[in-house]
């Protein structure tokens, strides 16, 4: 055996104990008592990886400077970046991960490939690793609100044909050119399509949906990974890429679950679409009521619900929000925080923010958890949720959100609901909850009128 | 072609695995696993670092796929540490 075949083998044998790592890892991470020591074995196993590849790469200052240069951004992001700002910052690191196969796959064609499959690999992996760089560049803007674009909008058509579009050339692309080689440079086009193609897929999915599309990328990175791996001949980077692509396929589909829709409908059709039925024309006086007299009924309650939605991250009301339910506990009433999966723009959006300020993660319950004992809860603080307690989802088949399992905040005795103005949410929907005879109606900042709460609870 | 066949085993076990590992996971913990997860994904690093260097195209290639992988590695493990310290059990 010569001295390279030597350093190989070894380096096969280390990428399997890493693997190990990354399994080890990955299952660490999805309990709450393990997970911090899952996440570093995680790192350990890829710092392991990296090294031992380390040692026979070609040309290591250019390498150490790459690594050094991505590892300052990276940090710098990761460091400086705001708890309010987590869904658009995953979105991007999401990205970068994609286009870093994008670029593998590139180089690894310029190798010129030496068979079929891995011909075929190359085109695989450069369109997976370009749809999910360009689809989370899209992602990143729409999170953090920079980019708007109206789903009827001319500009979403011009892009959703260019998906389109570019799935039949990544198909003319695998086919046929390796046995016609067309006279120009088909590569270059296929780079180009599939980086419009990976916008065309995700600027049409409005904000409300984000979740799975987010959770989606994810998954979609992990598959480049792997499918780099294939064409690489690597291990480690199937297997690694493997459990990323598992675990957000895994999100994903909590996510759809727990919307009621399919993933197909989510990415292809939207609710717009969806809305052909009967929209209920719920008409009836919504109740408003005041800081002071809404602090009376909490102050006399003994069981106190709060459902967190987006509007709770527009507003920054978390900390505030958190500040009430102790003082709410310190008058001996139970605080919970009813979770819906899909709160928020991302897997996970609620318990973040409610963990950044100091919200214990014991007190957050699931839907179906809290639902069956709704009837003995006094007061449901809806802030900032809308679809995720509309009553429709159970009462009226005809709703487009008919079916989604939602918290069923109109079974406890009293609903306040926060609210900016009577506006539907993303859905589009009418929510028939602000005209229940147990609904009252704080309108204003969310964080203002909560603020207002904890002011008269300290007099 | 028996490598690739190899491989593909390998690649669909892996897969599985995961859905086995992960199928559980409390609410609490889909963004720390979405974002841990997205930090593994940076093993791409690996890939870029064997790629090979014949043409300046090929070095660049090399140099930005090093570069944007490692700011997927670094910044990914690093905030999903951070948001996990702020976990906390009553």
């Amino acid at each position: 055996m010569s001295f390279f075949e030597n350093i190989s083998s070894i380096q096969n044998i280390i990428y399997i104990f890493s693997s190990i790592l990354f399994i080890s890892g990955i299952k660490m991470l999805g309990k709450e008592d393990t997970a911090v020591r899952g996440n570093f074995l995680s790192a350990l196993a890829m710092f392991i990886a990296v090294s031992v590849t380390f040692i026979n790469v070609i040309n290591p200052i250019l390498v150490l400077v790459g690594i050094g240069i991505g590892a300052i951004i990276g940090s710098l992001i990761a460091l400086k970046v705001k708890m309010t700002s987590i869904p658009e910052m995953v979105a991007l690191f999401n990205g970068f991960g994609g286009l870093a196969t994008f670029f593998i796959a590139w180089s690894e064609f310029n190798s010129i490939p030496s068979n079929n499959f891995q011909y075929i690999l190359v085109m695989i992996t450069t369109y997976i690793g370009g749809v999910t760089f360009s689809g989370s560049v899209i992602a990143y803007g729409k999170l953090s609100e920079t980019l708007k674009v109206e789903k009827s909008s001319i500009i979403t058509k011009f892009f959703t044909t260019f998906f389109y579009i570019s799935i039949i050339y990544l198909l003319y692309s695998i086919l046929i050119t390796k046995v016609f080689s067309p006279g120009f440079d088909f590569y270059t086009i296929l780079l180009i399509l599939t980086l419009l193609g990976g916008v065309g897929f995700v600027i049409p999915i409005g904000g409300g949906d984000m979740p799975v599309v987010i959770s989606l990328l994810n998954s979609f990175s992990g598959i480049a990974a792997a499918f780099a791996g294939l064409l690489l001949l690597n291990n480690v980077l199937i297997v690694a890429g493997s459990l990323v692509g598992a675990s957000g396929l895994i999100l994903t589909i909590i996510m759809a679950k727990a919307m009621n829709r399919s993933i197909g409908n989510i990415l292809f059709v939207g609710y717009a679409s969806s809305t052909s039925a009967s929209k209920s024309e719920e008409t009836g006086e919504v109740k408003p009521i005041n800081v002071s007299d809404a602090y009376l009924i909490l102050e006399n309650a003994s069981s106190v619900l709060v459902i967190p939605g987006y509007g709770m991250a527009v507003a920054q009301a978390q900390h505030v929000v958190r500040e009430l339910g102790e003082l709410l506990e310190a008058n001996g009433t139970e605080v919970r925080y009813g979770i819906h999966p899909v709160a928020g723009r991302m897997p996970g959006h609620m318990n973040v923010l409610l963990a950044e300020a100091n919200v214990p993660y014991d007190v957050l319950v699931e839907p179906e958890d809290v639902n069956p004992s709704m009837d003995t809860v006094d007061v449901a603080v809806v802030i900032g949720a809308n679809d995720v307690v509309n009553p429709s989802a159970t009462e009226e088949p005809g709703s487009p959100i008919y079916g989604m399992p939602i918290i069923e905040v109109h079974n406890a005795r009293t609903v306040f609901v926060l609210k900016r103005s009577m506006s539907s949410g993303f859905a589009g929907v009418q929510n028939p909850l602000f005209f229940k005879e147990n609904t009252r109606m704080l309108f204003g900042d969310a964080k203002e009128s909560i603020g207002g709460l904890v002011t008269e609870f300290k007099e | 072609m028996e490598i690739y066949i190899l491989l593909g085993f390998v690649l669909i076990l892996s897969i599985y695995l995961g859905l086995e590992l992960i199928s559980k996971v409390p609410s609490t913990l889909h963004t720390p696993l979405m974002s841990g997860a997205n930090a593994i994904s940076g093993i791409a690093l690996v890939g870029a670092l064997v790629l090979g260097s014949d043409t300046q195209l090929q070095q660049a290639l090399a140099f930005l796929a090093v570069m944007f992988a490692s700011i997927n590695v670094f910044g990914g493990y690093l905030v999903t540490n951070r948001m996990l310290k702020m976990f906390k059990k009553k």
